[in-house]
């Protein structure tokens, strides 16, 4: 039966060393391949169908700031492993891996800076840090953060990119989201500013905390956002799932966002918002 | 509803119910029979009392989780029947439904006038879709908010029972903000001017529990677990195998001496040998005992103080390394 077997010689993939690694990268939304370099200028939006490729805190902090201005503090925290826990490697070394493989000590940045020559607080979530999960670190250093912002009376941003509280580090990693919270509320009593930023994705313990708390919400275009995953949801009803069903447009239609805005306009949208904050009217004259 | 005539057998208590059934044969033999087996009742008897004993001081994390699961554990309506001398249930998060998940009402225990609230779950089929299995959504904690802020405006103490899987993972949850609601609750909680004690009765399932769980005090009761996520939540993502729930309670360390080790807890509340559902009178004594006690407490520290304390509390809590 020879005519059945595929000439090989006809249907020969494209070899894939023609493609350097590094040098070209796929976007994930419509498959076309891009120009690093070019995708790095356009701060990793695909020019082809608009998808907001995943970036790390690095990035965000190099676009959102003016040239200079951040100052990380509190790079030095990292997690102590209070459960000793196992899971297929133990925690102690995964975490240790972790920080070798992405230079970090957890998953978010902290620091102070200038946004469009405004004072601010900013923490910035980084997912590839163990999917950017929360665990003491996260809720330490974050808390830490707005109580700068307390203290300076400068606003608060948190950028989030998570998958939620981290396993690893049991119901200490829980009571970090009433830790965050609770040091927004103080925050609060001073009428400081909190902008929280929601990118893809923003999901469980950060959403049912800092990132749903937003004086204003922001997220990027078609992030997931949401509290249990896709998965879970479609597991316990037994039924597909809507089209878009936890993807910003829709939080953002259910009332939960503000706005959606493009990463292009990020950094100017921010800035806007902080100063009309800032602004204050003429007072009348009795 | 602890009736011993249907009384629902864990694995690991058999041995134990094997004994109690041999003694309950050699009684009633002995009493049709006329023959003297005193003294060997007695014998079994006491090796009966001896295991159970040693069955229920050893208990795994896993057996504990168990009995936290236990269908005859009492719930937060059966303790709130125990505890309290008046109980008027108010319904409604004022903006959508009545979460019947999640029971929040005016109560008197003792000489203290409370708000109450806690996730209840159902005891047979019918009940526990009525009840969503004690899980809530965002209506639930939504209610929660509005019965505790009227518990601060007219300076009430607010008592919560958490006993939950966790938030309902739903379509209509997460379109009407499941996050949001938690949050929130969380945020607003924290600065609530009135004592706050939370008592963790049964299952305390991640941020559906924490979403009811910030206050001045956290008890837990003896067989009660809390965690970020079950077991089997746990075990099915890091094993991608849920049978692996047991190893996951040992990792995750949710049982109340681990919370009280990891500072979480402020007290464990002792159940009755064998579970709280073996004697709901004694374990709801006991949870009484130990509110009064708190609340006699909390009653006499000012409001803005009892806020700056609260949030200490929980600005301490984690593990980190600098």
């Amino acid at each position: 039966m020879d005519w059945f077997k595929r000439k090989r010689s006809v249907i020969a993939p494209q070899d894939r060393k023609d493609v350097p690694d590094g040098l070209w990268i796929k976007c994930n939304g419509c498959g076309e391949i891009i120009y690093k370099k070019e995708l790095e200028k356009k701060l990793y939006v695909c020019s082809n169908c608009n998808t907001h490729l995943r970036i790390g805190s690095d990035v965000y902090i190099s676009f959102l700031f003016d040239e200079g201005t951040f100052k990380e503090f509190a790079k030095e925290v990292k997690s102590a492993d209070p459960l000793n826990f196992k899971d297929v490697k133990s925690y102690k070394d995964k975490y240790a891996a972790t920080v070798k493989k992405t230079g970090f000590n957890d998953a978010v940045v902290c620091g102070t800076g200038k946004i469009e020559k405004q004072n601010v607080v900013m923490a910035v979530m980084d997912f590839r840090f163990m999917g950017g999960s929360m665990g003491s670190v996260v809720g330490e250093k974050i808390a830490r953060a707005i109580d700068v912002a307390y203290k300076k009376g400068w606003p608060m941003i948190i950028l989030s990119a998570s998958g939620g509280a981290r396993m690893h580090e049991g119901v200490l990693s829980l009571m970090q989201l009433a830790k965050t919270s609770s040091r927004l509320a103080r925050l609060a009593t001073k009428n400081i500013p909190y902008i929280s930023v929601l990118t893809n994705p923003t999901t469980g313990g950060t959403t049912a905390s800092y990132a749903m708390l937003g004086d204003v919400n922001i997220a990027e275009p078609d992030a997931l956002i949401g509290f249990a995953g896709p998965r879970v949801i479609k597991q316990t009803i037994g039924q597909d799932l809507p089209p878009g069903f936890q993807r910003s447009e829709f939080v953002r239609d259910h009332g939960f966002l503000d706005m959606i805005v493009h990463r292009h306009e990020l950094k100017q949208r921010i800035a806007n918002i902080l100063d009309f904050f800032k602004h204050k009217n003429p007072v009348a004259k009795a | 509803m602890a009736n011993n005539t249907s009384k629902f057998v864990l694995e690991f208590e058999k041995p134990v119910v094997e004994l109690e059934e041999k003694v309950k044969e050699m009684k009633e033999y002995a009493l049709s029979s006329g023959v003297d087996m005193a003294e060997d009742i007695e014998r079994l008897e006491e090796k009966t009392a001896d295991l159970r004993k040693q069955v229920y001081s050893n208990l795994t994390r896993w057996q504990k989780v168990q009995l936290a699961r236990h269908p005859q554990r009492p719930y937060t309506l059966d303790y709130i029947s125990e505890i309290t001398d008046y109980f008027e249930e108010l319904h409604g998060d004022r903006y959508y439904s009545d979460d019947k998940a999640l029971i929040t009402g005016l109560a008197k225990i003792d000489k203290y006038s409370v708000v109450i609230l806690g996730q209840q779950k159902g005891r047979d089929t019918k009940s526990n879709i009525l009840r969503n299995f004690g899980m809530s959504n965002p209506e639930g904690y939504r209610k929660a908010l509005r019965v505790m802020q009227l518990a601060a405006k007219f300076g009430k103490p607010i008592i919560t029972l958490i006993d939950t899987p966790g938030a309902y993972p739903g379509l209509g949850a997460e379109e009407r903000g499941q996050a949001e609601a938690i949050a929130k609750n969380l945020f607003e909680m924290s600065r609530l001017p009135v004592p706050i004690i939370c008592v963790i009765i049964g299952e305390g399932a991640s941020g559906g529990a924490l979403g009811i769980g910030v206050g001045d005090r956290i008890l837990m009761m003896e067989n009660a677990w809390y965690s970020v996520i079950s077991p089997e939540g746990c075990a099915a993502i890091l094993w991608r195998d849920s049978a692996k729930a047991p190893e996951a309670a040992e990792s995750m360390k949710v049982t109340a001496p681990d919370l009280v080790d990891l500072e979480i807890v402020d007290e464990v509340i002792k159940e009755p040998q064998g579970g709280a559902h073996n004697d709901l009178q004694s374990a709801a004594k006991a949870v009484k005992k130990s509110i009064i006690k708190h609340l006699q407490e909390l009653e006499k520290i000012p409001s803005d103080k009892l806020i700056a304390q609260r949030l200490e509390k929980f600005d301490k809590m984690g593990a980190w390394e600098e």
